[in-house]
């Protein structure tokens, strides 16, 4: 166990009378709550964290935050493996374990360093020049792709299913306030006090974090004062609910927000029921975005080494979490901001070596304060170079005059601390489409105009000192406030900037005969030649650029190094920054885990399961479910011993012989009901509904406009304006939609209306030589007798005691009726019916069967109605009346559809009957084996009556062309090639004697 | 996420409704043969920037076809109103109480 040697004796808002254990690499250290993960390592004096993507170079702590591009590493093991973590934002845990990444054994020592030898591989365009060349992208790809793989890849994730739960939660809100820095408090509070429902939603774990950090006062307060005080007022106010750990990662369309809320991964022992994330949609009517700035490095050489990192993070280490980040400290800036890091560090007791400004002068009061201090200001003074083993010893400055730089003097110190300027966070403004604008005097972007009720306060709109991004922040809630016709105050927001002395521009260090290692992008290790080199080769827009280099394509998408990049590619052009452009932020602005986006939408809970009412009596009598769409159906019944084959050949064998009964209650119902409600029917379905009779159901098909058949079904006439429609199972939603938009938009004259009664109506289908005599003791009070009860006749009366509508429709081509009964019923008709057939030797079948038996009767399903047959190519045209139009009944005459050497239905059977078919097989002539053939097999089954396997399929020029012909069922995957016989479809009696009889 | 104003049920999440296409289609009438006027009615469509009427219908909520104006740039909605000229002017003449 080490001790915390760089942990100062006093400060920060870390609770030191608890201590908490830690590892990383197998090591055990510890911290305190209230550190990040890279406090305490820091704390501990752990400087090399992990290893750069490319080169494989040590890498060290670069910020404090989001944008860290250097302390990626691998949380968890096993399932919880979590790779590529910021250290930065990890807040510490009694028992967390962690590991470095990108290196092999360790971090310290890794092998794959030797990368950095080959770097002139891996420099821009690398991927593109070996791998997109003419002729050799295959072979080269194979060739490298182990090496590459290995050596150039971040973490690991688990391959492990996510034993962790997360949750998809809703939310709205009048003003969603983002960050809670000194312009997100006084936003917030200032919508709430005029009454407005506020979320505040902070990405951090403590809520007004750049405030733990923060000495400058605000007004007459301190920072920690003003801080506590805002957040009693919040707490208390009962209108503002603030969200720590909470990050908005996306603004969407309409206001809606999407915010990735981390629930447990800060809890040692979190209790089961709680998800790990939320993902939060929430809906807003006013949004302020007060996401404060990032700090920009500098390029210099080997800026990229452990002990170089962002001034503003010295700060927070020493300010927050009483760390010293060094103990000999250089800082080096172009503005104000970099005096505040010097001045808290040497406060904190660090040693600051040096200010190295690159400015001509500095603000006379910093320089006072820094003098005061003790700490030396060299002006126009640049890092050239840090010289690092491991971790930086020594930096050598360079002196400037005018643009040029001189090499000099080398110091020693184990920290360097950068401040190339700030850019402000206007990534969300960027979701809605607003580009930021570049502003030269301030050297940044402000966010861009944008036309939605989205305001920008704080640092995020360029505003620099905290006591103005307050003011900034009561602005905007005050004018979020007035939007939505509150009243409230009339506060002005300040201009952008704040800085006593302006900034110098400073994107990069260059010395004249100098070849200096320069970062841009540290994590994907994209350097300032690469940069040089893609302009060299012809890139221009920054857009192609980040893709040619990868600049800004790591997991902190360019926070820190996409301006820099940009700056450099606009020097190489001889434009300005301004014309250069900027790429555009998209979703997420931090990583949301796919756990969070998915919530419980997992395994079964994926969509939807629909339960018919006879669900549990279908299991109590052995059924095997399958999943139709979102049903679940009965797929076969098994008697002992047997599997799905036996089953269902069983099953099909005895309907024919005896009866049969199979759940229905998946199909679309639709009551279509009204004084026009036939008339409705006729223009929808291609064959006649207006003369049914009362007391008849009948066949009807209908088309789509473009005149495909759409879909099939039965509609029962039970009064002069009330029909009862089926419909496939797979199309019911799609019909339903169809007839509301057709009532609604084109005949809102037809006093009609649809009412889906899916759900209401339990059907059971009774099918089978003995299905007469089965209802004849099931129903109560319906003669069923063949003159009394015609083929497609409908009658009314009880099953079970329950009420029924029973047709005499047939889908298995056997003398079958469907019974209907309301849902609640659906068990006690199955008993009924069940009581009177199993004695009479029947069965129960499930879709497998009822497949087989319809594919014998020649019956089209799904597997025909795929959205691209007509009528004619499915032998139905005759069913189309020519007395009466209906949809689709011009354009299915169009020349195209109505060629003779279009697909048509046809049976199939295997010439060798003892061969099976191949649903999805295709149909090729003998002698043109190649291709896509002349046609396909829809569906197959083995056909009990018959003794050998059927199939129906769609072939060119249908049986006409092929009778006395062979076809090749060509399924070159499972059963190689097949000689078949094209017939009719009527694979049993095709006269329909049994089913009339 | 696009926020529609069923004028049916209040704003809802798209996510409630599916779209229906343009709404500016003009059928031609039922019993109507001519080829060109069924052909241009089912298969044109401009590709409109800007402000563009669509129907869309309210599934998971009271199921009705609406038409609304949407800017294809922006996805700002102007306006929702029932699609259903009979419904539309009920809606209109209450309004007007
Ligand atoms: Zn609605």
């Amino acid at each position: 166990m080490s001790r915390q040697i760089n942990r100062l004796g006093q400060g920060g808002a870390i609770d030191r009378s608890r201590t908490l254990s830690f590892s990383f690499d197998g090591a055990r250290y510890e911290g305190h709550p209230g550190d990040t993960l890279a406090s305490a390592l820091l704390a501990n004096d752990v400087r090399i964290v992990g290893r750069s993507f490319k080169y494989h170079r040590p890498r060290g702590v670069m910020s404090a935050g989001v944008e860290e591009g250097g302390a990626l590493i691998t949380t968890g093991s096993g399932a919880r493996r979590t790779p590529n973590v910021r250290a930065t934002t990890l807040e510490l845990f009694d028992g967390l374990d962690t590991y470095g990444q990108n290196a092999w054994p360790s971090v310290r020592f890794d092998l794959n360093a030797l990368n950095g030898l080959l770097a002139r591989f891996f420099s821009a365009g690398f991927y593109y020049k070996t791998f997109m060349g003419p002729g050799r992208g295959t072979w080269a790809w194979m060739q490298y792709e182990k090496i590459i793989r290995r050596a150039a890849g971040m973490g690991e994730a688990s391959r492990e299913p996510d034993p962790d739960s997360y949750e998809i939660a809703h939310a709205h809100c009048d003003v969603l306030v983002v960050g809670s820095g000194p312009a997100g408090l006084e936003a917030a509070r200032v919508a709430a006090e005029a009454g407005l429902h506020v979320i505040l939603a902070e990405q951090d774990f403590a809520v007004a974090p750049s405030l733990l950090s923060e000495t400058e006062g605000i007004g007459d307060e301190a920072p920690a004062d003003w801080r506590a005080a805002r957040l009693k007022a919040l707490q208390a106010a009962g209108n503002v609910q603030i969200m720590p750990r909470t990050t908005v990662f996306g603004l969407y369309d309409g206001g809606v927000a999407g915010l990735a809320e981390r629930v447990t991964d800060h809890l040692a022992d979190p209790s089961p029921h709680l998800p790990r994330e939320r993902f939060w949609i929430l809906r807003t009517r006013r949004t302020i975005v007060a996401t404060g700035a990032l700090e920009r490095s500098v390029a210099f050489g080997n800026n990229d080494r452990p002990g170089i990192m962002l001034a503003n993070a010295a700060r927070i280490y020493a300010n927050r979490f009483g760390v010293a980040a060094g103990r000999r400290a250089i800082v080096a800036t172009n503005n104000d901001s970099g005096y505040h890091s010097a001045l808290d560090m040497a406060a904190a007791g660090v040693d600051v070596a040096r200010i190295l400004d690159v400015r001509e002068r500095a603000s006379d009061d910093f320089a006072a304060r820094a003098r005061a201090a003790g700490i030396e200001i060299m002006t126009n003074c640049v890092p050239v170079e840090a010289a690092a083993r491991g971790t930086i010893g020594k930096l050598q400055i360079g002196r400037r005059s005018g643009a040029t730089i001189r090499a000099d003097e080398w110091l020693d110190c184990d920290l360097v601390a950068v401040s190339g300027g700030w850019t402000p966070v206007v990534n969300l403004l960027s979701h809605r489409g607003a580009r930021p604008v570049y502003d030269e005097s301030l050297a940044t972007f402000l966010p861009g105009e944008c036309a939605e009720p989205i305001r920008v306060a704080g640092s995020a709109a360029g505003v620099w000192r905290s006591e103005d991004c307050a003011q900034s922040g009561r602005a905007a809630g005050a004018a979020a406030a007035r939007d939505l016709g509150k009243s409230a105050l009339d506060e002005q927001a300040p201009a952008p900037g704040g800085w006593d002395r302006p900034i110098h521009p400073l994107w990069e260090v260059r010395v004249k005969g100098r070849k200096l290692r320069s970062f841009v992008d540290p994590q994907h290790d994209v350097k300032t030649d690469d940069i040089r080199l893609a302009h060299q080769e012809g890139y221009v827009s920054v857009e192609h650029l980040k893709r040619y280099t990868t600049l800004g394509m790591a997991s902190d998408q360019g926070k820190v190094g996409n301006v820099i990049g940009l700056a450099l590619m606009a020097k190489a052009t001889g434009k300005t920054i301004a014309e250069t452009g900027t790429t555009m932020f998209r979703p997420p602005y931090t990583p949301v885990s796919l756990g969070a986006l998915a919530g419980r939408g997992c395994d079964e809970h994926f969509r939807a399961t629909r339960y018919t009412p006879m669900h549990d009596w279908n299991m109590e009598h052995g059924a095997v479910m399958i999943d139709a769409g979102l049903w679940k159906r009965p797929w076969y019944f098994p008697a002992p011993g047997e599997d799905l084959t036996a089953a269902y050949e069983r099953e099909t064998a005895k309907v024919r012989e005896t009866v049969g009964l199979c759940d229905v209650t998946s199909l679309g119902k639709i009551a279509v009901q009204g004084p026009d409600a036939a008339e409705f029917l006729n223009r929808v379905y291609v064959n006649g509904f207006g003369k049914l009779p009362v007391g008849r159901a009948r066949y009807g098909i209908m088309l789509r406009d473009d005149g495909i058949v759409m879909d099939d079904g039965t509609t029962w006439r039970l009064s002069d304006s009330d029909f009862f429609m089926t419909t496939t199972t797979a199309n019911a939603a799609k019909v339903m939609g169809f007839l509301e938009e057709l009532l609604e938009t084109r005949w809102p004259d037809l006093r009609v209306r649809v009412t889906t009664v899916s759900e209401q109506w339990a059907g059971l289908a009774v099918a089978g030589p003995k299905a007469r005599q089965v209802l004849e003791a099931a129903v109560e009070d319906i003669d069923m007798s063949s003159e009394a009860f015609p083929f497609m006749g409908v009658r009314e009366g009880h099953i079970g005691g329950a009420p029924c509508r029973v047709a005499r429709i047939s889908f298995s081509g056997e003398m079958a009726w469907e019974a209907y009964v309301p849902s609640d019923y659906g068990a006690a008709m199955c008993d009924a019916v069940w009581q009177a057939a199993e004695p009479l030797g029947g069965i129960l079948y499930g879709t497998e069967a009822l497949g087989a038996l319809r594919i014998e009767k020649g019956h089209v399903a799904g597997p025909e109605l795929d959205g691209r047959t007509t009528l004619e190519d499915l032998h139905l045209d005759r069913m189309a009346s020519t007395k009466k139009p209906f949809i689709g009944n011009v354009l299915r005459k169009r020349p195209g559809l109505m060629t003779d050497d279009r697909p048509q239905l046809v049976g199939i059977v295997p010439k060798d009957r003892t061969r099976r078919l191949y649903a999805g097989a295709l149909l090729h002539a003998p002698d043109r084996l190649s291709g896509h053939g002349e046609g396909w097999v829809t569906s197959v089954t083995y056909s009990p009556e018959l003794g050998h396997w059927i199939g129906l399929g769609l072939i060119r020029g249908g049986v006409e062309a092929w009778s006395g012909k062979t076809a090749i069922h060509a399924d070159p995957v499972r059963s190689g090639n097949t000689e078949v016989e094209i017939t009719a479809t009527h694979f049993i009696d095709p006269d329909g004697s049994r089913m009339h009889a | 996420m696009l926020r529609i104003p069923c004028p049916f049920c209040g704003e809802r999440d798209h996510t409630e409704f599916s779209y229906g296409g343009d709404a500016g289609v003009d059928y031609p009438q039922i019993d109507s043969t001519d080829e060109k006027a069924w052909y241009e009615a089912v298969f044109l469509r401009e590709n409109p920037r800007g402000p563009h009427k669509e129907l869309w219908q309210h599934n998971y909520g009271c199921r009705m076809w609406i038409v609304v104006e949407r800017d294809t740039m922006t996805h700002e909605i102007f306006s929702a109103e029932p699609a259903h000229p009979g419904v539309k002017a009920q809606l209109e003449k209450e309004a007007a109480k």
